[in-house]
């Protein structure tokens, strides 16, 4: 268990998740396309993960004893790439070659091309089924490691996900912990007009889990939420975070068309400007 | 049979219900599952990393008897083939020998994309083996009978697809993927097979075996149709045509060696497989030939088109898999 946070903790999180932020744009705006909206609102989460609760070691990826991320939306590549560079586990300058020939940042994260990517993933739908195996693996290793997995709202309407979802409360996986980024757009518009979604605590608790409702960008709620977790004995946990597509950058949340589109130079300018 | 309405409300038209073909040659013959299940629990008594996953169907893919003498290490996860793939990855993650079993229609079919995805993309450690393959499934129909899957797997990067033709070498077939790394996807059937490998017969990944090198037909087969491929070669030496016949079971790596062999010896090369002929072994052999040794090639197989429910037996004739449909193609081919 991590120890009980601290007001530094906090502060020290959101200047990271701020430059979190702050990667993510640049690398998009060098990339010239790429996944804008989707990456900003699960910045304030991944961030919690990587420079707070997650056991890991850059030094040593393949660590044996770490806590494993899968990022099961996988078109939020930039953040994740964004994580792992400021956590050490390649050189920072890599982020400008993303989406680029030769390159291992991948459009979609490639496993056999970048040190801390668990398992490829960008086809959705997929990445909870692979928890659970990660998940039932470690149990039977006997180790206290966790497994964290995010998901899109959007994704969730993937029915496989519903599949891993019987299989993980089926197998009392408590080593599990899933994150659904709840930002209520999807490529073709509102996920309520799209295919409705809701209530989506309720139905994760009909399948069996224990929910958590929060707003995923307070620091705070992530935190206690990712906590209260770990305490959960017999089920595995999901976190309903609550967030606002392309968080951070004014002109870019809550708009649909920056699902799947780069800043330009005069946006990145503007949106940096607005993170300070 | 394949017009309904021919049989529409006269039940008298309906094919005879004739005894099995395939129940086994002279030294008596199990089928593929069968062997697979006694192989998985051999193996899972020698190594403590293989893990068993099936999706509700273990009594039939025989993984059952893994799961009675394991059970820790054995994970069902009901109707969802789709989380069995991601599930086997994931155990595969930590360091496991995860081998995930269901009917071969549903694993390569249902869950193909999250096998190119996950499993082929990532080069997971992680075996598929499928049972049910082809239409000696027999009295469920087409729905359950895949003929696709040879197709389905080969076309995929980093995967190996390995049919064996009967118990013998389907148990070698199991402890040799176990000791390779990366994905394996090995189609196994629901009738029981005749015999046809030698009892010190050792399976190597991309070797195929060589049982004789006709001169003036060469046949490669692979899974059920290696036997129907042997009474094929009998039947022909008795009329005076030397064929020779090739189990290729593992259909990808092909073994390139023995096909060019094959067809420098012979110059007309038949393949035999209980698949669809277009993308299976029909197709790899055709590939490679065409670029490195054009000769002659038949492909004896399912012509693009669904199978049907029926005794595997007449569903062999229907769709001209049987020993006198080889030999007919090889003595028109020569013109004999």
């Amino acid at each position: 268990m991590t120890p009980i946070s601290t007001s530094r903790d906090i502060a020290f999180l959101k200047e990271q998740a701020r430059a979190v932020r702050i990667e993510i744009l640049k690398m998009l705006t060098e990339a010239g396309s790429g996944h804008t909206g989707g990456s900003l609102s699960a910045a304030d989460i991944v961030t919690a993960l990587y420079f707070y609760k997650m056991r890991h070691n850059p030094k040593d990826p393949k660590w044996r004893e770490r806590d494993r991320f899968i990022l099961s939306k996988g078109h939020a590549a930039p953040l994740l790439y964004a994580v792992l560079a400021l956590s050490g586990y390649f050189d920072r300058s890599l982020l400008n070659t993303l989406r680029k020939l030769g390159s291992p940042l991948q459009g979609h994260p490639c496993s056999k091309m970048l040190p801390g990517i668990e398992v490829s993933t960008g086809s959705l739908g997929q990445g909870l089924s692979i928890a659970n195996g990660i998940a039932m693996g470690l149990k039977m290793d006997g180790l206290s490691s966790r497994v964290y997995c995010l998901l899109g709202d959007g994704e969730t309407q993937e029915g496989q996900v519903w599949e891993a979802a019987m299989t993980a409360a089926h197998y009392r996986s408590d080593n599990l912990c899933a994150i659904i980024d709840n930002n209520g757009l999807q490529i073709d518009g509102h996920c309520c007009d799209v295919m409705a979604l809701e209530p989506i605590v309720d139905k994760w608790n009909a399948f069996g889990w224990h929910v958590i409702d929060i707003d995923g960008h307070n620091m705070e709620a992530i935190l206690d939420a990712l906590g209260e977790a770990e305490t959960v004995k017999g089920k595995p946990t999901m976190i309903v975070a609550r967030t606002i597509k392309g968080k951070g950058v004014s002109f870019f949340e809550g708009k649909v068309q920056y699902h799947g589109m780069a800043p330009t130079r005069e946006e990145l300018e503007k949106a940096l400007k607005e993170l300070g | 049979m394949g017009n309904r309405e021919q049989n529409t409300g006269n039940s008298n038209q309906l094919p005879p219900h004739n005894p099995p073909l395939i129940k086994g040659g002279s030294r008596g013959g199990v089928a593929t599952r069968d062997a697979y299940g006694e192989a998985l629990l051999e193996l899972g008594k020698k190594r403590d990393d293989v893990v068993v996953l099936d999706a509700d169907l273990s009594g039939s893919t025989k993984t059952g008897k893994f799961a009675k003498a394991f059970p820790e290490r054995f994970y069902n996860v009901g109707v969802s083939e789709q989380d069995l793939i991601g599930a086997a990855s994931g155990l595969s993650l930590t360091g496991k020998l995860p081998f995930a079993s269901t009917f071969a229609v549903f694993e390569t079919g249902r869950a193909w994309e999250q096998i190119r995805q996950t499993v082929s993309y990532s080069n997971l450690n992680v075996k598929l083996v499928a049972t049910h393959s082809g239409i000696t499934v027999g009295e469920d129909g087409a729905s359950h009978q895949a003929i696709e899957d040879i197709a389905l797997m080969r076309v995929l990067p980093n995967m190996t697809v390995i049919i064996p033709a009967d118990g013998i070498e389907t148990k070698q077939v199991i402890e040799a993927i176990a000791d390779y790394y990366g994905p394996v996807y090995v189609r196994l059937g629901r009738a029981k097979v005749p015999v046809v490998m030698p009892e010190d017969y050792k399976f190597n990944i991309g070797r195929a075996y060589t049982f004789h090198t006709g001169k003036d037909a060469n046949i490669i087969a692979t899974g059920i149709m290696v036997s129907v491929s042997l009474k094929a070669m009998e039947v022909l030496k008795r009329e005076g045509i030397d064929a020779g016949v090739i189990n290729m079971s593992t259909v990808k790596p092909l073994d390139n060696d023995a096909v060019i062999k094959a067809a420098e010896a012979s110059g007309l090369i038949v393949t035999a497989e209980e698949h669809s002929i277009v993308g299976g072994l029909g197709g790899a052999v055709c590939e490679f030939l065409a670029e490195n040794h054009p000769v002659t090639v038949k492909r004896i197989g399912i012509r693009d088109t669904f199978g049907c429910s029926g005794h595997p037996d007449e569903l062999m004739k229907l769709y001209g898999l049987t020993p006198e449909d080889i030999v007919k193609t090889i003595k028109e081919a020569l013109n004999k």
